[in-house]
């Protein structure tokens, strides 16, 4: 069934289609109508689950991992602000293996106040062992939190599925709905291997000595490993039931280029224009989208991009003290290689600011104009 | 509103011979706080999950993969004792699974202080499980900082002897009954038949049932472990930690009417943490204490005397 939808509403669609049982979130901006959705079809009766209306997103996630470790399937939604607040649980809930599945919309960290779209939020994550995917339109944040159920559950990892502030969250598409029934083949329900269980007691989470501690660190390194294949085969598997597949990393269009540009969530839909354009013209220039961040699929990556003489990385985010975020993780992907592209690093569109075809279009001359970048990051539209 | 009668104790009531406390755990000896467990876990039985943040039961309950207790255990963040208990609670409802037990077992810290939060959400709430809080008066598992469940002028390690603790114990029952959850109670190892009672009637409750377990710690009070009870029982002996429930806020209760009193001296003279107190300053904290027990004899009102039989 087709509908005309915002992000926002595909994620509580995608969650109620995934038949969670347990969702414990907390509002803020621009998250909040997902879980205002979601309220509605638990009071309807539509989605048969337990929704705890905590009093702050550390218990929201807090109460996931509870449910989830007594057995049922849960969800949470934040942005900004409440996944910092959450972070202590947010390594707990990697550390504990399990597969809560959250939906974050990205929104810039204060001060001052910003509720607009940056990355900055959901990559000071990333080193908490939960797998991410970055989504570009609102088909594929519904179609994405049900793969990332499938995900979650075969390698026991938690994982957060991201869309853009605003361009997403509030901006309605057109969405193809799947059938309840074709949802429930794909995704059966939850059977966890351990759980609290008065018939079976165990204990969890007890102090580890570091006799031991190292061996389940490395587990958790494995199961990513183990996620990369477990992602790829979940989507080519939705693709045959659904007619609908993203791929781990997405090359636009397929055949070889000279300039690769490099984008995540919906910069790259602008970016497709743009290229479309630039073809049209007879250059060779193509996009490299990148979906899975973590685990980051180094060999598709590589694959991607070897063969390209420049690589122009787009980043809606900056690690202080250091550059544009995904720039640095495709250069430290690209060592390895023989053949290494020149790699220029964009920032552009933090807190919000559009990045328009304009926009696309300065990188990509930037890009084609030069043999090497001039500065380590380059901040297009930067007023002086 | 619902009332709730007490368990009835037989003449000859003996507690539950099964031991879900199982030998070979790490507590200090005449650690009041695993003695508590043993007795809460006698009371609640094997189908019960038991949620344990950060504290010295963290230690106590054993290492990977070792478990000293013979039911379901979640070790936990320290603040989210509360929290993390409801989305247990969540769970077992939609799966059908309400006949468990689910019991939050916090320190002082994590229930008065760093915890504080999640425990009010989910008793705003009412979310359906047990939260006890065993009371040893500081911050233990780190080696003995006040808490603001330390008493006023005790020493802990961050509250040293020349400047010992200048604020009052925060009123953790106060605050737990203005939410108006249908249990509150208080407890201690030197009472076991009354902490047992208490535990078997929270059992048959639904909703947030919260019990506050005074637990005398041997290396953080600087007493001897052979006075834990002893001390247990001067706490009550003494009006410092009156024996009482709380049915939705509104109707108070003295479960345990001492067989005698006797004066906070008693108490504190066995304590290395008060051994700096001068005359005035005991004479103070017997004047405290008076007040409180003159107040909760008011709040009680009718049911002053209506002590249970196993005092
Ligand atoms: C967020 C966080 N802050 C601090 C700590 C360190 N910490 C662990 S236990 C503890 C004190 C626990 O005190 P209490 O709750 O009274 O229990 P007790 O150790 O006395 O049994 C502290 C401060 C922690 N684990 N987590
Ligand atoms: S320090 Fe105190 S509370 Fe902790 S185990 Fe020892 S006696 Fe028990």
């Amino acid at each position: 069934m087709k509908k005309v939808i915002t992000g926002n509403r595909a994620v509580a669609y995608g969650a109620k289609l995934s038949r969670v049982q347990v969702i414990a979130a907390y509002p803020i901006t621009p998250q909040t109508t997902i879980i205002e959705y979601l309220a509605d079809l638990c009071a309807s009766g539509e989605l048969k689950a337990e929704f705890i209306k905590v009093e702050s997103e550390h218990s929201a996630l807090a109460a996931c991992v509870g449910a989830s470790v007594t057995g049922a399937r849960t969800f949470t939604a934040t942005s900004g602000q409440g996944l910092l607040l959450m972070h202590e649980i947010i390594h707990w809930a990697a550390g504990a293996r399990l597969p809560v599945v959250m939906a974050v919309v990205n929104r810039a960290i204060a001060p001052g106040w910003n509720i607009w779209t940056e990355q900055n939020d959901t990559l000071s994550q990333r080193d908490t062992g939960w797998m991410q995917f970055y989504t570009e339109s609102n088909q594929e944040v519904l179609d994405t939190v049900i793969q990332a159920y499938k995900v979650a559950e075969r390698v026991s990892l938690p994982a957060m599925v991201i869309l853009d502030a605003f361009v997403l969250s509030h901006t309605s598409e057109i969405v193809d709905i799947p059938p309840q029934e074709m949802v429930d083949e794909y995704l059966p329900p939850y059977q966890p291997q351990y759980k609290l269980d008065v018939d079976d007691p165990k204990a969890f989470g007890g102090l580890v000595y570091p006799a031991d501690w190292t061996e389940l660190r490395y587990k958790i390194q494995q199961a990513h490993q183990q996620a990369i294949e477990v992602a790829r085969e979940a989507d080519r598997e939705y693709g045959e039931l659904f007619g609908r597949s993203y791929g781990l990393v997405e090359k636009y269009p397929q055949d070889e280029a000279e300039v690769i540009l490099v984008t995540s969530g919906t910069v790259t839909s602008t970016a497709r224009d743009v290229i479309d354009h630039w073809r049209a013209r007879g250059q060779k220039v193509s996009l490299l989208k990148v979906r899975l961040f973590r685990p980051f699929p180094v060999e598709d990556l590589r694959r991607a991009l070897e063969g390209a003489e420049k690589v122009a990385v787009i980043d809606r985010n900056f690690s202080f003290g250091h550059g544009g975020i995904f720039a640095q993780e495709i250069k430290s992907a690209l060592y390895m290689n023989s053949h290494r592209p020149t790699l220029f690093s964009f920032i552009a569109g933090l807190g919000g600011r559009d990045i328009t075809p304009a926009t696309v279009e300065k990188v990509l001359n930037y890009t084609v104009s030069r043999d090497r970048p001039e500065e380590e990051a380059i901040w297009i539209d930067l007023k002086k | 509103m619902e009332t709730y009668p007490r368990p009835r104790l037989e003449p000859n009531y003996r507690l539950p011979e099964e031991e879900l406390l199982k030998p070979g755990h790490m507590a200090c000896p005449g650690c009041g706080a695993s003695l508590a467990m043993r007795l809460a876990l006698k009371a609640l039985g094997k189908n019960t999950i038991v949620v344990i943040p950060a504290c010295c039961w963290s230690i106590i309950a054993g290492p990977f993969p070792y478990s000293s207790l013979d039911v379901p255990l979640y070790h936990t963040a320290f603040e989210t004792a509360g929290s993390l208990s409801s989305g247990i609670a969540a769970a077992l409802k939609v799966l059908g699974r309400e006949d468990v037990t689910v019991m939050a077992w916090a320190g002082d810290g994590g229930t008065f202080d760093i915890g504080l939060q999640a425990l009010s959400g989910a008793a705003e709430r009412n979310d359906n499980f047990i939260y006890v809080c065993y009371d040893n008066e500081a911050y233990m598992n780190t080696g003995i900082q006040r808490s603001s469940a330390t008493p006023w002028l005790a020493w802990t390690t961050t509250t040293p002897a020349d400047k010992p603790k200048e604020e009052p114990k925060k009123d953790i029952i106060a605050i737990m009954a203005a939410h108006r959850i249908p249990y509150v109670a208080t407890a201690t190892v030197g009472y076991p038949d009354d902490l047992e009672m208490k535990f078997r009637k929270a059992k048959a409750i639904k909703g947030t049932r919260f019990i506050h377990i005074f637990s005398p710690c041997p290396p953080g009070w600087r007493t001897e472990s052979k006075d834990s009870i002893k001390l247990a029982r001067l706490a009550v002996q003494s009006k410092v930690f009156p024996l009482l429930e709380v049915e939705h806020g509104e109707r108070w209760r003295i479960t345990v009417w001492p067989e005698k009193f006797v004066p906070v001296r008693e108490y504190l003279k066995l304590q290395g943490r008060f051994r700096h107190l001068t005359d005035e300053q005991i004479e103070i904290i017997q004047r405290n204490v008076d007040q409180a027990w003159e107040k909760l004899l008011k709040l009680a009102g009718e049911n002053v005397r209506e002590s249970s039989p196993c005092a």
